[in-house]
């Protein structure tokens, strides 16, 4: 076992996310996140992946019902917490960046007061030491001319500048854990590896541990120590990304990756692979693979429970097949 | 010869209103594009957000008038023609799924709009045509009697292009058609696509951000900077050999699933293109990491050598000693 | 384990609103039906004056007639009958005026909204000077010039109440003008009429649908202040608004003619207000999903 599972700031064991009798967005969801690490939860659009991070969050919307084993911070189970208690830890030792900086920036305030209203609340700081910190931030991840951004609104920042801005609002308080949804999806490919730099050097230099959740293999396998790769509500495949993207075990994550065409290795004329169907609606109760219904590989016992297999060293995949048997070519 | 599309000069420029005082600035969103296309090409073009493809792709729709310039499919300009006839030539297929199609209409009624607008067919004839192009884009007969609601991204996106393709174009402008979407989805449309262009000789204007998309169906890549293509290639010279700077920076930041790799450094300052504000010169010489002191005063030459194009001093004169000015590379 | 639960409301529609929706629907229901069946519905004659018969309490109070479900008013006239044909005045009125402003302002609205530039700032103009005109003045004027008859009355209103149908239409089409599939019916070669009929109209709608149910109430409760001051539906006609105009002078001691009227007008208007928010829940629920 690494030492992520034995010390980490976040674990997460079996949780469930049900959204009325219809829906069940994420169903048994485990993941830890150790300090200096990332854990990179992938998947398409409806996977259960958002959801993770708003119910360890604690912010799911109304609707919506969460349980779990245990939401441990630190050893601390975040479930039992009141909404007080955890609007404590919010933004303080557990901060989050969105995908759009534009709407989670508010438009009527100044960069700087937004900053600073964060420090202010969780460290009852003044707002001159609040101010003072954000524009030392600011510097922190590149931003020029950190003073005069400080009394600027987002709308006069461009979106790279925003997400920066995100970033550094996120650091005022020294988190602990850093769940950052989507958070360069909106920015184009040239600002985006630029953020990702930033977020890569800024989780070293300050140990984070990083919860990362993206829809892009690309940003996955360039950022995350582990991956996570979500299907229907469940982890379908985990483990290390180096063994991940050498040899996926899993059926969808094999699918996953014939889908995206590479520069460098297009064969003209030839098709993309792609996976036929479409993603099932789960409803509470459901038994069996998730992916069946759009496997090559589905045999009639996919119906049943599925096996969690060991392919070693903590790389997993929930399937029936071996890890040796989905390597097969043509599977 | 007659080139199946050719566009000749193309400018567009918008008045932009900025603030309560109502200063008013001209925002030149397409500056003097020209290019021109075979029959069966597909016409990749890239760039960032702001540099104007989706201008462009308006323009050469027709949806838009442009302040100067044309645009000819089979040698007739399309300015002043008859919507029908325009409507036989050239048609859209848009990027997001859930506007383009009218929530309110079924499906077979959306298809069938060109089809009835030409008002040459009887309704029998007309539905055959319509139900033979579902069926081709794979939408069931059933579907077809469905509202858009009732259908997955990927299904919408299928109906989007039989619409497009009902008339048999000549041009098919496919602005960022796979951006919405799912990337096991995103591989479906893209066969689809490429599928049809060969089975029905369509000739592409595919727009997008995407530059392994871009790779994996054009024959031939623009890439346009701040309303201007800098750089024009055959799609393997200009991901082997990429001459322009902002192509290169753009290639670098792909990011392919290879966990080694880690994140790139693009090398590309902060400075914001802005098309209300074009630098002087050359105008990607404040982001370029390449650039020296003539960059800034003179603008670039066309370069056309071995069916390439480029907009650069560098192709044309190489500055004697390039690291004596590094001022305007990033620190 | 735990289980933390979150507000349990979905986004289905709750129950008090659903029966509010139905309620509405169910006094609107019944307001046509009676409109239109007036002279079959009715007991009596709702003109017959009988001198004798002046101001019978209804039912629920001394001294009442069986023959006379509602009473009689200070003619003499049978009440329930009056008010049956009331209903008819009062629907026709909110039919006519909806109808007629709608058509103006729908049109007005999509053409400001869809062309935009110049159009709009006429449209604008239009809607600016018709929010200026003073309602009661100009009705009482036309009164004055023309006379007063039940087509003057829903022709004034008609021509008057469009300013938010307009409005309306014309923010709703300039969301709608943008989206992608005017721009497919574009490049598919649909003509002006069809973009603006077929592609635009339908998505507009279920915001006019409100529009106009707000309006409907209105124009009945303003046929029935015109009435009342004498300048809305001419005597005999047995308009809501006129009864308690006539019954004014009576109502010291006998209060339920001012009281029946009133409440009928109370009640309809407040269901088709019930039946225009209801429709627009449930409309509005159809297009997200």
């Amino acid at each position: 076992m690494t030492n992520s599972a034995a010390d980490p700031v976040l674990s997460v064991a079996d949780l469930r996310v049900t959204f009325g009798e219809r829906t069940e967005a994420v169903r048994g969801m485990s993941l830890s996140v150790a300090r200096g690490e990332t854990h990179c939860i992938v998947g398409e659009s409806g996977c259960g992946k958002s959801v993770t991070s708003l119910a360890v969050m604690n912010l799911l919307p109304r609707g919506a019902a969460r349980s779990a084993g245990h939401i441990r911070f630190h050893g601390r189970d975040l479930m039992g917490l009141s909404e007080r208690e955890m609007a404590r830890l919010r933004g303080d030792k557990i901060a989050m960046i969105f995908q759009e900086p534009m709407t989670s920036l508010n438009p009527a305030y100044t960069i700087g007061s937004q900053m600073a209203e964060v420090f202010e609340r969780h460290r009852r700081a003044g707002r001159r030491a609040a101010m003072d910190r954000a524009a030392e931030l600011l510097a922190r991840v590149g931003v020029t001319a950190p003073g005069m951004r400080l009394g600027q609104y987002p709308h006069q920042l461009s979106g790279g500048l925003r997400q920066r801005v995100m970033i550094a609002m996120a650091l005022m308080c020294d988190p602990e854990l850093l769940i950052a949804d989507e958070p360069t999806t909106a920015l184009d490919v040239t600002v985006q590896a630029q953020i990702l730099r930033l977020l890569q050097k800024l989780q070293q230099e300050l140990g984070l541990a990083l919860l990362l959740i993206t829809h892009d293999l690309g940003v996955v396998a360039r950022m995350a120590q582990r991956v996570s790769v979500m299907y229907a509500g469940q982890v379908v495949e985990s483990g290390p990304a180096a063994a991940v993207f050498a040899a996926p075990t899993h059926p969808y994550t094999r699918g996953l990756l014939a889908c995206i065409p590479v520069p460098g290795t297009v064969r003209r004329d030839e098709p993309l692979g792609s996976i036929p169907g479409m993603v099932p609606r789960i409803a509470p109760g459901f038994i069996g693979c998730g992916f069946r219904d759009r496997c090559g590989s589905a045999m009639p016992e996919c119906a049943g429970a599925v096996p969690l297999r060991d392919a070693g060293g903590g790389h997993t995949h929930l399937c029936r097949l071996l890890p040796d048997a989905t390597r097969a070519p043509g599977a | 010869m007659t080139h199946a599309i050719e566009v000749r000069n193309l400018y567009r420029e918008f008045q932009q209103r900025a603030g309560m005082a109502g200063e008013r600035r001209s925002v030149r969103a397409v500056d003097g594009v020209t290019f021109s296309l075979s029959a069966g090409d597909v016409l990749g073009v890239v760039g960032e957000s702001g540099c104007g493809k989706s201008t462009l792709a308006r323009l050469i729709m027709g949806l838009l008038p442009p302040s100067s310039g044309e645009v000819l499919v089979d040698g007739r300009s399309l300015a002043g023609m008859d919507r029908r006839e325009r409507a036989r030539l050239i048609q859209p297929v848009f990027q997001d799924p859930f506007s383009s199609l009218n929530p309110r209409q079924r499906i077979r009624d959306i298809v069938g709009l060109p089809l009835a607008a030409q008002g040459a067919l009887s309704s029998r004839l007309q539905a055959d045509r319509v139900m033979e192009m579902l069926a081709r884009v794979g939408i069931s007969s059933e579907m077809a009697e469905r509202r858009p609601a009732q259908l997955s991204g990927g299904q919408r996106q299928r109906v989007a292009i039989a619409r497009a393709l009902v008339l048999r174009p000549r041009i098919v402008v496919c602005d960022e058609p796979t951006s919405a979407l799912d990337v096991s989805v995103q591989a479906q449309i893209l066969n689809l696509l490429a599928e049809l262009r060969r089975e029905l000789g369509l000739t592409y204007l595919f727009i997008s951000h995407n530059l392994a998309v871009v790779e994996h169906i054009a024959t031939e890549v623009a890439v346009m900077y701040l309303g201007r293509i800098v750089e024009q290639a055959p799609v393997e010279d200009l991901f082997r050999t990429p001459a322009h700077p902002y192509t290169q920076a753009l290639l670098a930041s792909v990011l392919t699933p290879e966990p080694a790799l880690g994140i790139p450094d693009v090398g590309l300052g902060d400075a914001y293109p802005d098309p209300a504000n074009i630098p002087s010169g050359c105008r990607f010489h404040p982001r370029c990491p390449q650039a020296f002191d003539k960059c800034a005063q003179t603008m670039p030459d066309n370069i056309r050598q071995d069916g390439r194009l480029v907009e650069c001093l560098l192709a044309v004169s190489p500055p004697a000693k390039r690291e004596a000015t590094p001022g305007l590379a990033p620190a | 384990m735990f289980v933390s639960t979150a507000a349990r409301t979905g986004w289905r529609l709750p129950p008090v609103r659903h029966l509010a929706t139905l309620l509405g629907a169910l006094i609107v229901g019944v307001a046509v039906v009676v409109a239109l069946l007036a002279p079959y519905v009715v007991p009596h004659d709702p003109f017959l004056q009988d001198l004798n018969q002046r101001l019978i309490p209804p039912m629920w109070m001394d001294g009442s007639q069986p023959e006379h479900l509602l009473g009689t008013d200070q003619l003499g006239r049978d009440y329930l009958s009056r008010l049956i044909y009331g209903t008819r005045i009062s629907m026709l009125i909110g039919v006519m005026t909806v109808v007629m402003s709608g058509l103006i302002g729908i049109t007005l609205g999509i053409l400001g909204g869809f062309y935009g530039g110049r159009m709009d700032d006429l449209v604008m103009f239009l809607i600016t000077c018709r929010l200026a005109i003073p309602l009661i003045l100009v009705a009482l004027t036309v009164v004055a010039l023309v006379g007063s008859s039940l087509t003057v009355v829903s022709l004034t209103l008609g021509l008057l109440l469009w300013d938010r149908f307009a409005v309306v239409a014309r923010t709703t089409t300039m969301q709608v003008r943008t989206l992608d599939y005017i721009a497919a019916a574009k490049a598919a070669g649909a003509s002006r009429l069809h973009i603006l009929l077929r592609e635009v109209l339908p998505n507009i709608v279920v915001h006019l649908i409100v529009v106009a149910t707000l309006e409907m109430a209105l124009a009945i409760l303003l046929e029935a202040a015109l009435s009342f001051l004498g300048l809305g539906v001419p005597p005999p006609l047995p308009s809501w608004g006129l009864m308690i105009a006539e019954a004014k002078d009576y109502m010291f001691f006998s209060p339920w003619v001012i009281m029946i009227p009133g409440i009928a007008l109370f009640v309809l208007v407040m269901g088709i207000n019930l039946l225009g928010d209801g429709l627009r829940d449930l409309l509005g629920a159809d297009l997200k999903r």
